[in-house]
């Protein structure tokens, strides 16, 4: 059943119109941004260093510390802002290259076919099975010495799989479209094929799969971290969370060291997956009507 | 001859974000009994929305007009619930997208046994009708017991065919059938459209299509739609040899002929776009494409009937027949 | 249905070469070396050093050329030696994580199946019911959006410290001793039920969306409209979409195996349960590398064992798998 009115949602300013004005998509984006705002202005806000012994031991959120003292004296608000700096950035990161390396392979693999196709498919089952903690459990381990960069990168290098298997199975659907067959048949090459005809109508997925992986990334850091494995200096959320189990916070009650944090976590991931259903209505007309 | 089906000014809308799409704009048409029926226009022109309106008529389809008459008592297409009693036992489709209309992970029996329990239907009395159908279109009896991954496109076609016309519906609307098929199957599934027809297992078909074609080859009479309007009805061989709206001439003459070369006639296309009905121009809706269009065609064109069984939407032929 | 399992248990042995394969590589590839780190403990006992540095030298076999450290490993793995834990000298690594291995399941195993089954339920109903759906739907993706940790945390603050009623460090009391008593099986339920809600209640989240978007989804697919045309119930039309939408939550699970083994590692820590997890932390800040490898190659093992066992239950699920890799009968 062919729908009369042409689909003009091609346009980007139609896109953006629907976008701010979905309900989920907005809501979503308003939490991100206060978050990234915080990240952003925190350090010039807060009064002391993270890793300061600031304060009186384990003391209650007042007005001198907003979130209160951990078990050693230190600003639980100011850890906060510095550990969301920390998590956006391995999202960013990690996120950015997991999105990237999936990209890659999945649209080569999709695009070509072939034996590249098959190769890469196994090589992505198997890394897909192996769970991504294991992995980072093990490189993790030995490394000495860890900073941010390289748990980003960690995490980039092993949560890419379920991306390229995504990425393929949109391509190949698309290869089979008209307008790809045409551009094939009017003699186009395979590359500018690719980057003009594939890649914008992809362009709404990529940004999605960009949003989830980069969420994905910011979960992974704070498992990672919480279990030992995260940076060996600074401070981050899965670090703090850390702590405040180790030094006993719950039994303690100090629930301002350890519940604060996860919080501020599941918001964010919760405010990026909201966002995704969002943009997933504005791209896909048809839920909308839901 | 008895009339099956009657179509008096039905008018079906489009709801949508924009505004309501006029996509079926006031159709008139009757079907007798025995008769195949062609519906062809072009991409959008309405056709298909109208196939399905008769069956399921569902948001953001909404019913705007008109009256649907089926052997002499109006059906009630805007009420969902009531029509359940119409669809499949009194009137059915075989849809568009037929090869994939069957749920891929039941067995192809089990799901036909499954649907006649669920519309109060013993399978033990269908069964031996089920199996001489199948034989008709020469599909094994084994078909049964597969799934629809098993079977290539033409089979799928077919097994939906017989599904379709089981219960011998009055009117059977075939949407866009040969569509996906090459022409040696197209010829196939088209004649064995008409053998259903002759045997009478259904009463009357309505065969949805853009191809011309393939209506001169089973139809009996033909409608024209452009626009969500009819722009020409009547015998299709006399709308063949002998089209009178501008835009059935266009439409004709764009079929190539066999034996002709291009060198010697060219193919001619139509130039530019049906027009965006969520806003319909006013008067004739052909007008920006026809080539003899007048100033009066600002105004839209009575649907007149010119001699017995033509019916004729052109100001050329108002004038004519003044 | 032969070849497809076979085609499947050949990819997870080549996973299990490569998952080992890189846990003896890394190691050895890795700047610094990890006898050095390992011996950096001992650095007040040089008796104690020396006994370990040759021990470490024969576990690690660094004085033997690559490839025979390779085999070695290898055979050691077969022969069930993977190594003498360091921080708790000298229980062999084996047995500790044998004995680790019933608490993960006995958290995993429950969590998964009935998460499973309640939220594809939830999801499923939310799907037809309008006004459920706009309740649960935001509810369901904070719940899947939290870290399992932290609704631990929050769980044994508020049911463990505030209201008190639930323990939350261990398996067991210290005072009981492992037996059927009611009396055993009572403290163990009450020492089990904050840890697996918090596995229970975050994958609650995922499976209910996950199903509710496929049922919306196959409601809308061709075979459910012609059933519409066709007259048909909305109750059978409800039945094949819901058996439909089952097999991508099937192959769902499969994929969601890695992040719940890394939940339930992690829920352990904060409850102090005596599973892989815990384990795993103390031999992480003890630098414990045998421990550290034993745990990775449970991990590894388990998951590959759970996927092999969903991939037969998918089989038997969906029939066009049989089909495409050799037919019925």
């Amino acid at each position: 059943m062919r729908m009369v009115v042409r689909d003009e949602m091609s346009g980007w300013r139609e896109i953006l119109y629907f976008m701010f004005r979905n309900r989920k998509f907005l809501i979503g984006l308003t939490i991100i941004l206060i978050f990234v705002g915080l990240a952003l202005i925190g350090p010039y806000i807060v009064k002391y260093r993270p890793l300061e012994y600031s304060g009186p031991m384990g003391s209650p959120p007042s007005k001198e510390h907003w979130l209160g003292t951990t078990t050693f004296g230190q600003d639980v608000f100011s850890q906060l802002v510095y550990g969301l700096r920390s998590s956006f950035a391995v999202g960013i990161v990690g996120g950015g290259l997991a999105t990237f390396i999936g990209l890659a392979i999945g649209f080569i693999a999709g695009y070509r076919g072939g034996l590249f196709d098959e190769i890469a498919m196994m090589f992505t089952n198997i890394m897909m099975v192996i769970p991504t903690l294991a992995l980072l459990i093990i490189i993790a381990a030995y490394l000495p010495y860890r900073g941010i960069f390289i748990e980003s990168v960690i995490i980039g290098l092993t949560a890419w799989p379920w991306t390229a298997r995504a990425v393929r199975a949109q391509t190949l659907s698309l290869k089979t479209r008209e307008f790809v067959n045409l551009a094939r048949i009017s003699g186009m090459k395979s590359v500018r094929i690719v980057v003009e005809e594939i890649m914008p109508n992809m362009m709404s997925y990529v940004f999605m799969v960009f949003i989830l992986q980069f969420g994905g990334a910011i979960l992974a850091a704070v498992g990672l971290d919480f279990i030992g494995l995260g940076p060996t200096k600074g401070i981050s959320i899965g670090l703090m969370m850390q702590n405040a189990v180790l030094w006993n916070a719950i039994q303690l009650r100090m629930w301002w060291w350890a519940v604060p944090p996860g919080a501020v976590i599941t918001l964010i991931v919760g405010a990026l997956y909201f966002m995704n259903t969002g943009m997933d209505e504005v791209f896909n007309p048809k839920l909308r009507e839901m | 001859m008895i009339e099956v089906l009657k179509i008096e000014d039905l008018k079906i809308y489009y709801q949508t974000l924009k505004g309501e799409v006029k996509a079926v704009d006031g159709i008139s048409f009757e079907l007798k009994k025995g008769e195949i029926l062609g519906i062809a226009g072009e991409s959008g022109c309405g056709k298909s929305t109208f196939g399905n309106s008769l069956v399921l008529l569902k948001p953001p389809m909404k019913y705007v007009g008109g009256k649907v008459k089926l052997e002499n008592e109006e059906v009630p297409v805007w009420d969902f619930e009531k029509m359940k009693e119409y669809r499949y036992k009194k009137i059915s489709i075989i849809p568009q997208y037929a090869m994939d209309a069957m749920n891929p992970i039941k067995k192809i029996g089990k799901m036909i046994k499954d649907i006649m329990e669920d519309r109060n239907i013993e399978y033990e009395k269908i069964e031996n009708r089920l199996k001489e159908r199948l034989h008709l279109v020469n599909l094994p009896l084994n078909v049964l017991n597969m799934y629809p991954i098993e079977l290539s496109g033409g089979m799928k076609q077919r097994v939906v065919m017989v599904i379709a016309t089981l219960l011998n519906p009055s009117v059977l609307i075939a949407d866009e059938i040969t569509s996906a098929l090459d022409v040696s199957t197209q010829k196939a599934v088209a004649k064995m459209l008409v053998k259903f027809k002759d045997e009478g297992y259904v009463k009357s078909v309505i065969f949805i299509t853009h191809d011309v074609s393939i209506l001169y080859q089973i139809a009996d009479s033909m409608v024209i739609m452009y626009a969500g309007k009819i722009v020409e009805r009547g015998k299709t061989e006399e709308i063949i040899n002998n089209p009178i709206h501008p835009y059935t001439k266009l439409l004709i003459s764009s079929l190539p002929e066999v034996g002709v070369k291009h060198s010697e006639k060219p193919l001619e296309g139509i130039p530019g776009q049906p027009p965006a009905l969520l806003d319909p121009p006013k008067g004739c809706r052909f007008k920006d494409r026809c080539p003899v269009s007048m100033k009066i065609c600002e105004e839209e064109p009575p649907y007149i009937q010119i001699k017995e069984n033509r019916w004729v939407a052109c100001w050329q032929e108002v004038k004519k027949h003044a | 249905m032969r070849k497809y399992l076979t085609r499947k248990v050949l990819i997870y042995l080549l996973t299990f070469i490569f998952a080992v394969t890189i846990d003896w590589l890394i190691p050895r590839f890795m700047p610094g070396n990890p006898i050095v780190v390992l011996l950096s403990r001992f650095r007040g006992l040089p008796q104690a050093r020396e006994v370990m540095r040759s021990y470490l030298m024969q576990a690690f076999g660094l004085d033997q050329p690559l490839w025979k450290q390779y085999i070695s490993f290898w055979s050691a793995l077969f022969r069930g030696d993977l190594g003498t834990s360091i921080y708790m000298y000298p229980q062999p690594v084996l047995k500790i994580l044998k004995e680790a291995v019933p608490y993960d399941l006995g958290l995993l195993l429950p969590s998964i199946i009935l998460s499973w089954i309640a939220g594809n339920t939830l999801g499923a109903v939310a799907a037809r019911r309008r006004r459920l759906d706009n309740i649960m739907l935001p509810t369901m993706y904070f719940l899947s959006a939290t870290p399992y940790l932290w609704l631990g945390i929050l769980l044994a603050w508020i049911f463990g410290v505030v209201l008190g009623i639930f323990p939350i460090a261990g398996a067991y009391s210290f005072s009981m001793e492992p037996s059927w008593s009611w009396a055993f099986i009572w403290d163990f339920l009450h020492h089990w039920i904050l840890p697996f809600l918090s596995l229970f209640i975050v994958m609650l989240g995922g499976w209910a969306i996950g199903m509710r978007n496929m049922v919306i989804y196959e409601l809308e697919a061709n075979y459910a409209r012609y059933l519409e045309a066709l007259g048909v119930s909305t109750r059978l039309i409800r039945r094949y979409a819901f058996r439909n939408a089952i097999l991508p939550q099937v192959t769902g699970l499969a994929l969601q195996l890695g992040g719940i083994v890394a939940g339930a590692l992690t829920t352990e820590i904060v409850f102090s349960y005596p599973g892989i997890g815990y384990i795993l932390m103390q031999a992480i800040l003890n630098q414990d590398y045998f421990l550290i490898q034993g745990c990775f190659l449970f991990i590894i093992l388990g998951v590959l064992l759970a996927n092999f066992f969903i991939d037969i239950v998918y089989v038997i699920l969906d029939p066009r798998i049989r089909y495409a890799y050799g037919g019925e009968g």
